[in-house]
């Protein structure tokens, strides 16, 4: 499909554009040279992205080019893969959270994550789901019942719950699913929310919703979200990364702001994949 | 236009749907059903062949077959037959106890494994002790018994009269005379080292599946492993680890060999655990049947149809169990 830039980047240029520094919320994440392997495959090369506190981040490109790898890297689940092996550092308010002796529990409940499937914990109910993240992280909290509601409301769910609360959380569609992920992972009050094609299982109705969401929370947070479409990222981003393998390790192309990454990108590689040449 | 008209046009009736298989699924369709039949023919002939043997002592005997503990054969000088006594009461009570002991013991100490080899142990360790536990499933049950009878036995023993003397107000814990050897409890515990291989292979194979995605999700909400096994794992797997219990139970209801070496057969009922007093119906048939004339060996044969109808109404009361609890987690 042959876009053309412009149309994208007036998408874009509806956005409000918010500046680092101006009555931003969340907490700040920064890499420096990392770097990703699996076993002895070299596949995410030297990426410094900076994410500054209160911004919404769009990783772009195309399939296989290490931005879901990097994504893991800031929260520290990419270490599940068995294989998996990381240099470089994640700074999060300027402390790397790969130092030693870091409580990498702490990292996840400060850097939620929403996946590319919905995966509420079928054993639980549409609240319990919301407030799984205190029973799994031990938290104490008082106000359970004003949580409750105050995720669900903050994930565009709250309408659409407010009787079936105790009902299981398979009982959803793939849409009110998927936003269910998100109320639990607003309930441990995360200062970062990571967001790996939250969309992509979805249709266009409830992608709609989502992204309305993530306009709400970005007011609160800090938002990385990777996505493969690039609508969706002049919609809902302030910052666009595009990330590109030649086959090698994927590094990253360009970040720019968005409007400027859909208007007139820096990089011919980049103009050439948001124009649709490729990807 | 048309579409109002084919409104109110009538409702056709809902048609047939068939489709014709070819030659080969018909033909493999025949030879996977005969399969599947095989073991269902052959367990219906086992059951009817107990059943009519055992079927004239079980009408005379009538129910105190079940209820009565005594097993007196008497014959007279020609050998026939002069009187019967046969009830298998106390083996009834020795087979639930020995392998509730089994149960409760051998299920925790195997799904604690399960979850051990499944998140805990890496590389070598892990390859290692799986291996070990799939053979120690294949170990023959006699082995078991010996090693119980010679060397367990005796610090069994001592763990025994620990629990009588600090816990004899408990009824179970309690013995009318200071016997411990060969007591259900020590028969039970060479049970549950019997059946926690094949209980922790069914537990870690199920756990193994627990879906990665939902694993993934408890983490990042800053779960522990702990609280993750307990939130995501346990749920999932609950149905799983009930069904390999039940495969543990069954097997330590049938077990034969082992009891009779670790376990004092005594025609008396004993819910005592410590006292050295028990039997269960499997061996009983086994320590009879060697000796036994052509009506005591119809007894047996009765004896061995109710173990058989016990073990149905067990996996019957699991499958509920694992309906009832374990379809949640899925």
């Amino acid at each position: 499909m042959q876009v053309s830039p412009s149309s994208l980047a007036s998408v874009a240029g509806n956005r409000e554009q918010r500046v680092p520094g101006t009555n931003l919320i969340g907490s700040g994440l920064e890499t420096r040279g990392v770097h990703a392997w699996f076993g002895t495959k070299h596949v995410l090369s030297d990426v410094s992205l900076d994410f500054a506190a209160g911004t919404v981040t769009a990783l772009i490109g195309p399939s296989g080019c290490g931005k879901s790898t990097f994504l893991r890297t800031l929260n520290r689940m990419h270490e599940f893969i068995p294989t998996a092996a990381l240099a470089g550092e994640v700074l999060l308010d300027g402390k790397d959270i790969y130092a030693p002796g870091t409580d990498v529990t702490k990292i996840r409940l400060r850097v939620g994550m929403v996946f590319q499937k919905p995966n509420p914990f079928p054993s639980m109910t549409i609240g319990e789901n919301v407030l799984s993240g205190l029973k799994l992280a031990q938290l104490k909290k008082n106000n359970t019942d004003e949580l409750l509601e105050s995720c669900l409301t903050r994930a565009g769910l709250w309408s659409e719950v407010k009787d079936r609360l105790r009902e299981h959380g398979g009982a959803l569609s793939g849409g009110q699913q998927q936003r269910l992920c998100i109320a639990r992972s607003l309930a441990v009050e995360p200062q970062v929310l990571l967001m790996d094609e939250p969309c992509s299982a979805l249709d266009p109705g409830s992608t709609f919703k989502i992204e309305q969401t993530i306009s709400e929370l970005a007011k609160s947070m800090t938002i990385v979200i990777v996505t493969h479409n690039m609508q969706q990222a002049a919609r809902v981003s302030d910052y666009t990364a595009f990330f590109l393998s030649d086959g090698g390790p994927g590094v990253m192309v360009e970040n720019s702001p968005t409007s400027k990454i859909f208007s007139s990108p820096t990089d011919k590689r980049t103009e050439d994949y948001v124009t649709g040449r490729f990807g | 236009m048309t579409l109002l008209e084919n409104k109110s046009a009538e409702i056709p009736a809902p048609r047939e749907i068939t489709t014709k298989p070819r030659i080969s699924d018909q033909i493999f369709r025949g030879v996977v059903t005969l399969g599947g039949m095989a073991s269902l023919v052959i367990l219906g002939l086992i059951a009817l062949f107990l059943s009519i043997k055992g079927f004239h002592i079980l009408s005379e005997e009538k129910f105190s077959f079940i209820t009565e503990s005594r097993w007196e054969v008497i014959t007279d000088e020609n050998g026939n037959l002069a009187e019967s006594n046969l009830g298998i009461g106390a083996m009834l009570v020795g087979t639930f106890l020995v392998s509730l002991i089994a149960i409760l013991v051998g299920v925790p100490i195997a799904v604690l494994s399960a979850l051990y080899l499944t998140f805990y142990a890496r590389g070598f360790v892990k390859k290692f002790l799986i291996s070990l536990i799939d053979l120690m499933a294949a170990f023959p049950s006699l082995l078991f018994g010996f090693w119980g009878f010679f060397v367990f036995m005796e610090s069994a023993e001592y763990w025994a009269k620990l629990l009588n003397k600090y816990f004899s107000f408990l009824p179970f814990f309690d013995v009318p005379a200071p016997i411990f050897e060969r007591s259900p409890f020590i028969a039970g515990l060479v049970l549950a080292i019997m059946i926690i291989p094949i209980v922790t292979s069914i537990s870690r194979e199920i756990f193994d599946q627990t879906p990665l995605d939902r694993v993934q999700a408890a983490y990042a909400l800053g779960a522990s492993r702990l609280t993750m096994i307990r939130a995501v794992v346990i749920p999932y797997g609950r149905g799983g680890v009930v069904g390999g219990a039940m495969l543990g139970l069954g097997r330590a209801m049938g077990e034969t060999v082992a009891v009779y070496t670790v376990l004092n057969v005594v025609y008396q009922i004993n819910w005592q655990t410590l006292f050295g007093a028990g039997g269960n119906v499997a061996s009983l048939i086994l320590l009879k049947f060697g000796e036994a004339g052509p009506y005591e060996v119809d007894a047996l044969m009765a004896a061995g149809l109710i173990l058989f109808i016990l073990t149905l109404i067990v996996n019957a009361m699991a499958d509920l169990l694992i309906n009832r609890f374990g379809g949640k987690g899925r």
